[in-house]
């Protein structure tokens, strides 16, 4: 499969999708005026990489800011995973916040309790 | 009130209200078109404003409910008509702070049917605890769709339950099709 890379803007995360490199990462800041439009891609990237993933995958969050209906979207992505682990391949995601950013730190563990895939919370400064 | 005669902008619609309020130290007023850019450029300006000088949960807060807020208008404005000539998405931002809170309250045009549905909304949120809110917040990430406006439904229950105070609305009836929804919300310094 073919590396997918989106540019960060002021409004939209950098996303890297690369199995060669193994590096799956969204970073940065969300809330695009069109999140449909935003995250599609993102979402048929992973609905085929799913067919024939690695057999473990580990995926990092590293946002700083994203609004509700971006919220949503990470909802989905994480769903492709869930439905990646229920058929029998590793997916670990690491949830990364700032030290300070307790709001963000309660929305990785909130999305922990929803969603059956392995979790890794992790702080910077 | 009145609202007859020359329009005064939707700033009036708020003013009482405002000069009611013990609040006097104003960090941002705007009235005008909400597009995504001029929410980009308010929350921008408030986020500079604040950095260094407040606390970085409340900032945190405060930007994240002027962006729920104005993208709020953003979709669901009505456009407002004044000689015949209609003025999309036109929006009212005010946002104000005293040592206790910030308070950050918005203003729109809606249809008098949607303004029900709000009201009965917002009323249900505020007579709900954390627990509740949270529960009402994950249902709706798991199961609602994101329109084709591009909301999920989402703001206003992350705002009541990020905020944990109640949520202020009113509503000033224009005419027989539509009203002046006013929202406020309050950020605990």
């Amino acid at each position: 499969m073919e590396t997918l890379l989106i540019e960060q803007t002021d409004d939209s995360p950098r996303i890297v999708l690369d199995p060669v490199d193994k590096l799956f990462e969204i970073s940065g800041k969300s809330l695009p005026e069109d999140v449909l439009d935003f995250y599609q891609p993102v979402l048929d990237w992973l609905n085929d990489y799913r067919k024939e993933p690695d057999s473990k995958t580990i995926f990092n969050i590293r946002l700083i800011y994203f609004n509700t209906s971006s919220s949503k979207m990470i909802m989905d992505i994480f769903l492709i995973f869930e439905e990646m682990v229920e058929e029998g391949h590793e997916v670990l995601i690491k949830w990364h916040s700032h030290q300070k950013d307790e709001d963000m730190q309660e929305a990785g563990k909130e999305f922990e309790e929803m969603i059956a895939v392995p979790f890794e919370h992790l702080t910077y400064n | 009130m009145s609202f007859t005669g020359e329009s005064k902008g939707f700033i009036n619609y708020i003013y009482e209200r405002y000069t009611n309020l013990r609040i006097k130290d104003i960090t941002l007023v705007f009235e005008g078109q909400i597009t995504h850019q001029v929410m980009k450029a308010l929350t921008g300006l408030v986020e500079e404003q604040l950095d260094e000088v407040e606390d970085d949960k409340v900032l945190r807060r405060v930007y994240h409910v002027m962006v729920e807020s104005l993208q709020n208008i953003n979709r669901h404005a009505e456009s407002y008509e004044y000689r015949g000539h209609p003025y999309p998405g036109m929006g009212l931002v005010l946002v104000a702070k005293n040592k206790e809170r910030f308070q950050v309250t918005t203003g729109n045009i809606v249809e008098n049917g949607h303004a029900e549905e709000i009201a009965l909304f917002l009323g249900k949120l505020n007579s709900m605890d954390q627990d509740d809110l949270d529960d009402l917040y994950k249902k709706q990430l798991r199961e609602g769709i994101v329109s084709p406006k591009g909301g999920a439904g989402l703001g206003f229950i992350d705002i009541r339950r990020k905020t944990g105070n109640n949520l202020d609305y009113s509503f000033v009836k224009i005419d027989k099709e539509t009203t002046f929804f006013i929202f406020t919300s309050t950020i605990s310094r």
